[in-house]
């Protein structure tokens, strides 16, 4: 699609040159979001469909999570994203710095079954700043052939080097790792987080992940994980259930995924405070998170829609495949957000720090 | 105002260089030093507790702070920044941010509650010495932490406990692998350079196309290239596996690990130490080792009392850039350094971009700078010293 710039001066060409902005901002929404299969679900489902109806060009940003460049982007007013895809714990803290504008639920479209939006969404996946998208999870993949006698399906599995050698992935932040060393090494889900809160716990996480340490490769993305696993770098993985599953249906890698304890997040739409193209970013989320979208979108990735009403719309064989599948969440543990938020700043730097030590 | 003097005029012409390097560079810089040592984000929020605690004896619970404290919180609350200065105290002491939201929110909602009512940890007098060191805008806390020194609550500057000790042994790994680097350079650019100077016109341009090649290609496409060789299943690996060399447990871990790190900057690297010593050699007449060899010494006491000396300039100068780059180098050791690959510039990025400790990332990065300059300053005078001498 070609967009008319009305008045292109020689000044504007130089801002354009300097901030890398767009070009005729009356027509384009830049987004921000984690790259990947991941994005590429967003665009098929949400942003070309948006394009396609109201001729708004949308420029698609990665980022790796966290809220470091939104926090420099509002702070020196040089805001450069319209609107960003967030996790629980960056969105609640984000908001409550003032990163994040304000989202009137009420403004959101009833369901396509009739049922209002405060209604359709499941419970947890609005907030004063975002609009939930998809229910995701964090569970454990492993490479099929790694494995030719006894496979793995429970998260004890991961720290037992003995019954199942290999080499092991492990994400550069400790978000639901420590949960599982915790877990594996006896605590039940339901004490997870409590006993993680005392020093005793957060060491006792420490001292099951040391045990693996020496096995491990660490990720930073999750396109690296799956190139990791696909590569055969590694044998069994923490993992993103949706990416894992597409590098399975989509590319036949000899992957699987182990349901067992999985730790499901939620991600949520937020218009960047200060963007000069709020109406449109609300515009775009108000679409985007609709019920058919939102359905359009568990296609290209297996990610679960937190509308209640997109749920008839999806095939039974793709529904198999979601977090939410009743299959597959028996045992799963929701992730602590508020948790993260009061206790994260430490574990992180201790992580980071144990990381090269 | 007629005609500009011949020096004012270059003046003017170099302003734009000036101005260029004042802006994107020098600024920069002094931004950084002085954000290691100056953090005024608590100090700001908290002006009224600093006041107070600025005359504080520091022994006993402070008579006037909690007061000082109500009347921030609640300026903190009006002006919606308690989130922020709770989540920068946590920074200090874990927990703090808990205390914070819980004592902000009571205030919200009873102005005239006392602190030590809603929460026992205002009775601390250890928060009280925590707070008033950390409402002062200038602080050596950054600096100590980037050296693995931290301050304790009676004001002792103690190491730092185990789990959290890092940057040391990180600075000096990064001084190993960078002088580890250098040594490989010098062994891998040196015969290459000298085979360059002694070629033919053709062949050396050749020689000289194969070092730019990689000069000119994208250090991401490079890295992504080591990876596809260098992997459990990439070609290498393959390889010795059909020729039998290694069998399927003995695969080598040759990347996401500190041997990654070191082979790809050495790749990286390499035409920074070949093309300053080629061009050193390159001016060298031939006539002094012709001299050498016809006053009857074997050309090994040739190369080692003649030749050698003579390219020691184009030595130090492809050793010292090679050196101070790999201090800094970055992008490699992330995408194929692993775990045990890391250097002090990755450490600096994660405080930039994911914690958001700015202050020890400038800390950090203000060390380097200095170990970067003292280098600089230094070595050459020795190099120099040294090729003299020889």
């Amino acid at each position: 699609m070609v967009i008319a710039c009305p008045k292109v001066s020689s000044a504007a060409l130089l801002g354009l040159l300097i901030t890398y902005g767009p070009a005729c901002a009356a027509d384009a929404l830049t987004i921000a979001s984690f790259g990947g299969q991941y994005t590429a679900s967003q665009k098929k489902s949400q942003y070309e469909p948006f394009t396609a109806s109201t001729d708004v060009t949308i420029k698609s940003v990665d980022y790796n999570g966290g809220l470091a460049e939104l926090t420099a982007q509002v702070r020196s007013g040089t805001v450069s994203w319209d609107v960003v895809d967030v996790e629980l714990q960056d969105l609640d803290r984000g908001c409550a710095d003032g990163l994040f504008e304000k989202i009137d639920p009420a403004q959101l479209p009833a369901g396509s079954d009739g049922v209002p939006a405060i209604a359709d969404f499941v419970t947890g996946s609005l907030h004063d700043c975002g609009v939930g998208t998809v229910i995701w999870s964090n569970v454990l993949a492993f490479r099929d052939p790694a494995f030719p006698d006894a496979k793995p399906s429970r998260i004890e599995d991961f720290f037992d080097l003995e019954r199942f050698p290999g080499r092991r992935g492990l994400p550069k932040r400790p978000h639901a790792i420590l949960e599982w060393a915790l877990m594996a090494d006896g605590v039940s889900p339901s004490e997870v987080y409590r006993v993680l809160a005392t020093p005793e716990g957060l060491d006792r996480a420490f001292a099951k992940l040391d045990t693996v340490k020496d096995h491990a490769v660490f990720w930073e993305t999750g396109a690296q994980m799956i190139q990791l696993l696909a590569d055969g770098e590694v044998a069994l993985s923490a993992a993103y259930n949706g990416r894992v599953q597409s590098a399975i249906s989509e590319d036949a890698k000899p992957l699987k995924i182990i349901w067992d304890r999985q730790i499901w997040n939620a991600d949520y739409y937020a218009v960047v405070a200060g963007t000069g193209a709020k109406g449109r970013a609300l515009d775009f989320i108000r679409f985007a998170t609709g019920t058919v979208p939102l359905a359009e979108q568990t296609k290209y990735i297996a990610y679960g829609p937190v509308r209640r009403s997109s749920q008839p719309l999806i095939a039974p064989a793709i529904a198999a495949t979601l977090p939410t599948a009743p299959s597959n969440f028996s045992n799963a543990l929701a992730f602590d957000a508020a948790w993260w938020i009061s206790h994260g700043d430490a574990i992180n730097d201790r992580y980071a720090a144990w990381l090269v030590q | 105002m007629n005609a500009a003097s011949p020096s004012r005029a270059g003046w003017a012409l170099v302003l734009p260089l000036v101005a260029f390097i004042a802006i994107a560079f020098l600024a920069p810089i002094a931004t950084m030093l002085l954000q290691s040592v100056h953090d005024p984000e608590i100090a700001d929020l908290m002006p009224r507790t600093r006041e107070a605690l600025a005359r504080w004896d520091g022994i006993s619970v402070p008579q006037n702070g909690a007061q000082a404290v109500t009347a921030d919180l609640r300026a903190a609350s009006a002006a919606n920044q308690i989130s922020r200065l709770a989540q920068r105290l946590n920074r200090e002491r874990s927990g703090f941010r808990a205390l914070i939201d819980v004592t902000a929110r009571q205030l919200d909602r009873n102005p005239d509650t006392e602190l030590a009512q809603i929460d026992p940890g205002w009775s601390d007098p250890d928060l009280w010495r925590l707070l008033a060191r950390v409402t002062s805008p200038w602080t050596g806390q950054h600096l100590l932490n980037a050296l693995d020194l931290t301050v304790t609550a009676d004001g002792a500057i103690v190491r730092q406990e185990e789990a959290r000790r890092l940057y040391v042994d990180l600075f000096l790994r990064t001084a190993w692998v960078a002088a580890l680097v250098t040594l490989i350079c010098a062994l891998l650019g040196y015969p290459y350079a000298y085979a360059m100077a002694a070629a033919g016109p053709s062949l050396r341009a050749l020689l000289l196309f194969l070092v730019l090649l990689p000069f000119w290609t994208s250090l991401l496409v490079r890295a992504t290239a080591w990876i596809v060789l260098l992997q459990r299943r990439g070609v290498i690996n393959e390889g010795l596996l059909a020729m039998g060399v290694i069998g399927e447990t003995g695969r080598l871990d040759m990347i996401y690990n500190m041997t990654g790190t070191i082979i790809v900057m050495v790749h990286v690297l390499l035409p920074f130490f070949v093309l300053p010593l080629y061009s050193v050699m390159a001016g060298l007449p031939a006539s002094y080792v012709r001299a050498s060899a016809s006053l009857g010494a074997h050309p090994l006491r040739t190369f080692a009392r003649v030749y050698l000396p003579l390219t020691y300039p184009g030595v130090a100068a492809g050793g010292l850039l090679v050196f101070i780059l790999s201090l800094g180098y970055y992008v490699t050791p992330a995408l194929v350094g692993g775990r045990t690959g890391q250097l002090i510039s990755n450490q600096i990025a994660f405080h930039m971009q994911r914690s958001l400790n700015w202050g020890l990332a400038a800390a950090l990065g203000t060390l380097l700078l200095l170990a970067v300059l003292l280098l600089a300053l230094t070595l050459p005078r020795l190099a120099e010293r040294g090729g003299l001498r020889a």
